[in-house]
């Protein structure tokens, strides 16, 4: 099995590759059968890969498989290979899982699409990236990945390219992204430069000889990666590209933007946790940044009304959860939350779609209302997830977060804890909020009303994964265990803190009754406003007014970036454009092109089309010649 | 004596004949004149003890390809002479100037380079003594020429296809 | 006897003629027989060679130049007759365009 890793590569590429090339002689039904097709083959491997992994010995579960030698210039040795260990199987089996279901999903969803083809060999290109950026045993591999997904992503969030928002949010998505990218291009040059080689087995064994603990060159690689991580994981201060990122197909924000590329940024600190360890500072910047863009993404989340944009917010927030983790060294934990919010936020994701397609596309949650009744399926998923993310047991966000939590409570920094709490409120209510004024509460106006009483449930193809999804969302909580031993021997090296630890602050109970508390609270106050009426939400948020203004429009952070940044250089991209490439660079092309037009023009009196003229030319050069040879 | 005398007649025939086609303002009266010139070369080739090339001058060039022209001239009522006015203003001019040029260079060539040979290579007796011109050109035409003889057979083929191909409308 | 030279100045002058009804002509058929003309006076200065240096390969070779002549004749004749059917003209000075 191992040598046959590359097969769970080879087989999305190629079912894009065929999409792609030959998708329109295949039809509707033959493309979705190869596109999930492939991707049910991929999970199928990586979960008879995992089997395998698991037959081992825990310290043998790393397993590396060299395709070929890819790069070979001096000392420069770069070989595609293929890394196969308990982190590359956990989220191999989560992309192709969570993308298998997704699939599956959009064959429904998107059926009616004249783009289905192309959607397709988009979505299917983006698993094979996907598996590449998390299966690749070097920096470089990686790196095309990563920017793989990039390109994917940004070809996914422009599906629907007719339309202006859609193209200019898959523009703001990839050049966002590419501030991060080029953080994480820097890192991985300096990684070479520092130890000559770019892979993950050789740096990571060299790391604690050649960088001190806190040395400056350590601290400077870990920020440098963590910039790319930002960038793709969307934290703070390059998030702006995730809201809009929502223009896409809702499967697609689903995937991409929910469940599988955004913990990319997640997935390179863990795997170069040996580095973030030897830099103490780094690790607490992505600590803070973490529950910054946590607690900073809920707040914003708690007044939106597009009802996928909250659901956007929330999981810039829920990545900060996980970035949280990754720098207290709670690594294990952040991987279980990341897989854990992969099936709740896929799950939602999926849900909106649902009532989207109910509801001819409406996004507004204040035009919805009492789709429970009309949607049953749908309703009962979506409470699923929305009981995961807010936190309640026995649903799995309770288990992921508490551990977050607890980490991060017993790791001492008690501002991270309360920040964190201070999230965990918010989420539940916001995540209230949203469900209530969807599925639960009365409509508002009767013209809602009467929309919604037209509303029908989507097809089966869709709620069948909303149906899976809902199951691992309620029962993936009990995986933690199991999978944090899994994941140990990866992370050995990280024993800064660890469950053990725990005994030494308050008891578990209190730990555990903490979140607990404050996830009751959010769903209380949220139903107190928008359920039992108690509480009149306008109202508070006029008195509340420049609070409220501010997280409205989002603190304002897309207009700052555009005066500050987008307009200087848009104005000096149009300087440019209009003096030097239109003044100088074409004038010199078009002076060239009246140059030749004016000669030619000359010379075409020369072709007269006169067969006679031809001869006397032709005659004039016959007697040249002659004179040549007699004056010579 | 006898054959400057010739030469000289047949060489002013030739050439006016061959200014009679090309000024010539009927078409027909062009070919006829053409028919003249090719005779008076023909006369040329025997005074150069060339009898069986005069003679295939004679009876394909004169008489088979004129026979060609004539009838095309006929068929498309060629006769006319050339409409009035000329599109490429100062040719005629420019070209007479240029032939004079030409042949003033040519003759200057000729005068300077000496001609190898004895001037009379080919006598009547050496003739003879190959066995007669026919049989001598024969020979050599069948054996050291052989190819480029089979060659030009197909070369005549292709051409008789070609010229059915072209005058034929519709196959 | 006459000296060869007198002969190869004769085809130079037939050469020069048949050279200037090509490029003052108008009327296809007329430059076609001034080409004929052109090629008599090179077949002229081969057989005048051939006596002088006492060899039959000058007339082989015009033995070949007379075939090749034929299938030209033949060719470029039948060339005329279709340009005649699409223009109703064998002037060259109208032909001057390469759409037909």
């Amino acid at each position: 099995m191992f040598d046959t890793v590359w097969l769970l590569l080879l087989t999305p590429l190629g079912g894009s590759l065929i999409i792609g090339t030959l998708g329109h002689r295949l039809g509707r039904r033959g493309i979705a059968l190869l596109a999930c097709g492939v991707v049910g083959l991929a999970f199928t491997l990586a979960a008879v890969g995992t089997l395998e992994l698991l037959k081992l010995a825990a310290e043998e579960r790393s397993l590396e498989s060299t395709l070929y030698s890819w790069i070979a210039l001096g000392d420069f040795r770069v070989s595609a290979s293929l890394l196969w260990d308990p982190l590359s199987s956990t989220m191999s089996l989560v992309v192709t899982g969570v993308g298998f279901l997704i699939h599956l999903y959009s064959v429904g969803y998107m059926a009616e699409d004249p783009g289905f083809r192309r959607y397709f060999a988009y979505l299917n290109l983006f698993i094979f990236s996907m598996l590449l950026l998390v299966l690749a045993d070097n920096f470089l591999l990686l790196y095309v990945g990563w920017e793989l997904v990039g390109l994917c992503s940004y070809l996914l969030i422009g599906f629907w390219y007719q339309r202006r928002e859609a193209a200019l949010a898959g523009m703001k998505a990839f050049v966002v992204n590419r501030i991060g990218d080029f953080g994480f291009a820097l890192g991985v040059l300096t990684i070479f430069l520092t130890f000559g080689t770019l892979r993950y087995a050789e740096v990571f064994a060299a790391a604690p000889q050649l960088l001190a603990m806190g040395s400056a060159t350590a601290t400077a690689i870990a920020l440098l990666l963590f910039v790319g991580a930002i960038g793709k994981s969307a934290q703070l201060p390059l998030y702006v590209w995730l809201p809009d990122a929502m223009e896409g197909p809702t499967p697609v924000s689903a995937l991409i933007h929910a469940a599988t590329m955004v913990t990319a940024g997640v997935y390179l600190v863990a795997r170069t946790h040996v580095l973030f360890e030897l830099a103490p500072l780094a690790a607490a910047t992505v600590a803070l940044i973490g529950v910054l863009t946590a607690l900073y993404a809920a707040s914003i989340a708690t007044v939106q009304d597009d009802i996928k944009r909250v659901l956007a917010y929330s999981t810039i927030s829920q990545l900060g959860y996980m970035f949280l983790a990754m720098g207290i060294g709670a690594y294990a934990a952040g991987l279980f939350h990341l897989v854990t919010h992969a099936f709740f936020k896929a799950l939602m994701f999926l849900g909106v779609g649902s009532v989207m397609h109910a509801l001819a596309n409406e996004l507004n949650i204040q035009r919805m209302g009492g789709l429970a009744r009309r949607l049953p399926i749908t309703s009962l998923t979506f409470a699923a997830g929305w009981l995961s993310i807010a936190g309640l047991p026995p649903f799995s966000g309770f288990f992921s977060k508490d551990e977050i939590l607890a980490a991060a409570f017993s790791s001492g920094h008690m501002l991270l804890w309360a920040m964190g709490m201070a999230t965990a409120a918010l989420t539940a209510f916001y995540m209230s909020r949203h469900f209530f004024l969807v599925f639960l509460a009365r409509p508002r106006t009767s013209r809602d009303a009467r929309r919604v009483e037209h509303a029908h449930e989507s097809p089966a193809l869709m709620t069948g994964p909303l149906i899976a999804l809902a199951v691992l969302a309620t029962l993936g909580g009990w995986l933690g265990s199991s999978l944090e031993s899994y994941l140990e021997p990866v992370f050995e090296v990280a024993e800064r803190t660890s469950s053990i630890t725990l005994t030494s602050g308050p008891s578990e109970l209190a730990l555990i009754t903490w979140p607990l508390a404050a996830a009751v609270a959010g769903i209380g106050l949220a139903w107190l406003a928008y359920l039992r009426g108690a509480i009149d939400p306008v109202r508070w948020a006029r008195r509340l007014g420049p609070i409220y203004g501010l997280l409205k429009n989002k603190y304002y952070v897309d207009e700052l970036y555009d005066a500050l940044l987008v307009r200087p250089v848009v104005g000096l991209a149009e300087l440019l454009a209009g003096v030097l490439d239109q003044g100088i660079i074409d004038g010199a092309v078009n002076g060239i092109g009246l140059v030749l037009q004016l000669g030619g023009a000359a010379l075409r009196q020369v072709q007269s089309g006169y067969v006679r003229l031809y001869a006397f030319t032709f005659f004039l050069g016959v007697v040249g010649i002659l004179v040549y040879l007699i004056v010579r | 004596m006898l054959e400057l005398v010739i030469f000289w007649i047949t060489a002013l025939i030739g050439l006016g004949s061959a200014l009679g086609v090309i000024f010539a303002r009927n078409t027909v009266h062009s070919a006829l004149f053409l028919v003249l010139h090719l005779l008076a070369q023909a006369a040329l080739y025997v005074l150069l003890e060339a009898h069986f090339i005069a003679a295939v001058q004679v009876v394909v060039y004169a008489g088979a390809i004129m026979v060609l022209f004539l009838f095309v001239i006929m068929m498309l009522s060629l006769e006319r002479g050339e409409a009035a006015g000329d599109r490429v203003p100062g040719q005629r001019v420019w070209a007479f100037g240029l032939g004079l040029t030409f042949l003033t260079l040519l003759g200057f060539s000729l005068a300077q380079a000496p001609i190898r040979g004895q001037g009379e290579g080919l006598t009547p007796e050496r003739i003879v003594a190959l066995g007669g011109n026919t049989e001598a050109l024969g020979r050599l035409l069948f054996t050291q020429y052989l190819f480029a003889f089979e060659v030009v057979s197909v070369l005549l083929l292709v051409a008789m296809v070609g010229a059915v191909v072209l005058a034929k409308r519709r196959l | 006897m006459v000296p060869t030279g007198s002969y190869l100045l004769l085809s130079a002058a037939f050469f020069t003629i048949g050279l200037l009804g090509v490029l003052v002509r108008r009327n296809a058929i007329v430059i076609f027989m001034s080409i004929e003309i052109m090629l008599n006076a090179a077949n002229l200065a081969f057989i005048a060679l051939s006596h002088q240096l006492g060899s039959l390969r000058g007339q082989v070779f015009v033995f070949f130049v007379l075939a090749v002549a034929a299938a030209e004749v033949a060719v470029g004749l039948a060339i005329m007759v279709a340009i005649f059917r699409q223009r109703g003209s064998v002037d060259v000075d109208e032909i001057h365009l390469l759409k037909g």
